[in-house]
């Protein structure tokens, strides 16, 4: 077995509940590989939601907080809040994320709060059985929309970047050195960091949505079809922008803010309240 | 390069053999405890050590090593 990972994993809990060739141990990988490189095992707590992407923590040796659908991002919220001083890592998957988890999506990018978001994309409702989720592409024949998928797919990084994360990027499991390099760099920042994951799931979304079953063929296609992005780039049609799409360090994150409102208005009461204690002496 | 296969975590994806730039893995025909068929490294010497094979191993079966 891989040394790394046998330091990383609980290995009483092996074999992993993926599929074989399921895209979510490439991130785990890329994920250890970047906690390691950085050295904050005992520095960083993971938080996922429901689905099968949200199994990718629990198979590890860290604090791992496994929660309720869709509210990973409210739970990883609260943890931030009470020990700011930690790091703190969420794994999503697209439905989690984008569908159930939506609003606390939006509302935790408008924050700017300092969390590293990892959503795997793999546009469909794994777990379940292949039910359409909002990233499913136009035309995608699955088990609730078998004529195809009429409605556009939600773009979870364009999403992101419209309500305000200063770290935004996408790659494939195709990119893993990539990948691993955008994590280190999203836990590092002080923001929120968003970093979506197209990921293969050949079990549920390799037939409907991709053609092929074989986890290696969809694995090809999605490295022939994404283009590294860079800003002002044409992008052409069908083709996944990748890289990091934005990156700002000027903003101000949520909880510093937080401390100066708290700190300025305690300096607007203090002289007042101490200037009339002098007076009445 | 020495590369180890660890076929009891291997789930026969065949994610390895496509994407190795050396096409340094073949299948074999032993089974392991799921019933699947695993690679097997038959043109090691090939190997160029980018490690490729072990980063986008979903079970984390493979360890490329170096030898001199």
């Amino acid at each position: 077995m891989n040394r790394l990972m046998e330091r990383y994993l609980r290995l009483d809990a092996l074999p992993t509940l993926f599929c074989p060739g399921c895209g979510n141990g490439i991130v785990q990988q890329a994920f250890v590989t970047a906690v390691d490189k950085l050295g904050i095992r005992d520095d960083i707590a993971c938080v996922s939601g429901i689905g099968c992407s949200s199994w990718v923590p629990c198979y590890l040796d860290l604090d791992v907080m496994h929660t309720t659908h869709g509210r990973a991002l409210a739970f990883a919220q609260g943890l931030k809040l009470a020990r700011p001083d930690k790091k703190i890592a969420v794994f999503t998957g697209d439905g989690d994320c984008l569908a159930i988890g939506g609003n606390h999506f939006l509302h935790a990018c408008k924050r700017n709060i300092d969390l590293a978001v990892i959503m795997i994309n793999n546009h469909i409702y794994g777990m379940t059985g292949g039910q359409k989720s909002p990233a499913t592409p136009q035309g995608a024949a699955t088990k609730t929309s078998p004529w195809g998928a009429y409605d556009e797919p939600i773009e979870g990084a364009d999403l992101a970047i419209c309500m305000g994360a200063t770290y935004v990027a996408r790659w494939t499991t195709a990119h893993p050195v990539q990948l691993e390099k955008s994590i280190e760099a999203a836990i590092k920042h002080k923001g929120f960091s968003f970093i979506e994951v197209i990921a293969q799931c050949p079990t549920q979304s390799g037939k409907s949505v991709y053609g092929d079953k074989d986890p290696a063929f969809i694995m090809k296609k999605l490295k022939e079809n994404s283009v590294i992005y860079k800003e002002g780039d044409h992008v052409p049609a069908g083709k996944i922008k990748c890289g990091v799409l934005h990156h700002d360090n000027d903003k101000t994150e949520y909880i510093e803010r937080m401390e100066t409102q708290l700190r300025l208005y305690a300096e607007s009461k203090a002289p007042k309240t101490s200037g009339e204690g002098e007076q009445a002496k | 390069m020495k590369v180890n296969v660890d076929i009891a975590h291997c789930k026969g994806c065949g994610i390895c053999i496509a994407f190795c730039p050396k096409q340094v893995f073949t299948y074999s025909k032993k089974r392991n405890t799921y019933g699947t068929a695993t690679p097997e490294p038959s043109k090691e010497e090939e190997c160029i050590g980018c490690r490729l094979c072990e980063k986008l191993c979903p079970d984390a079966a493979i360890q490329v090593e170096e030898t001199k």
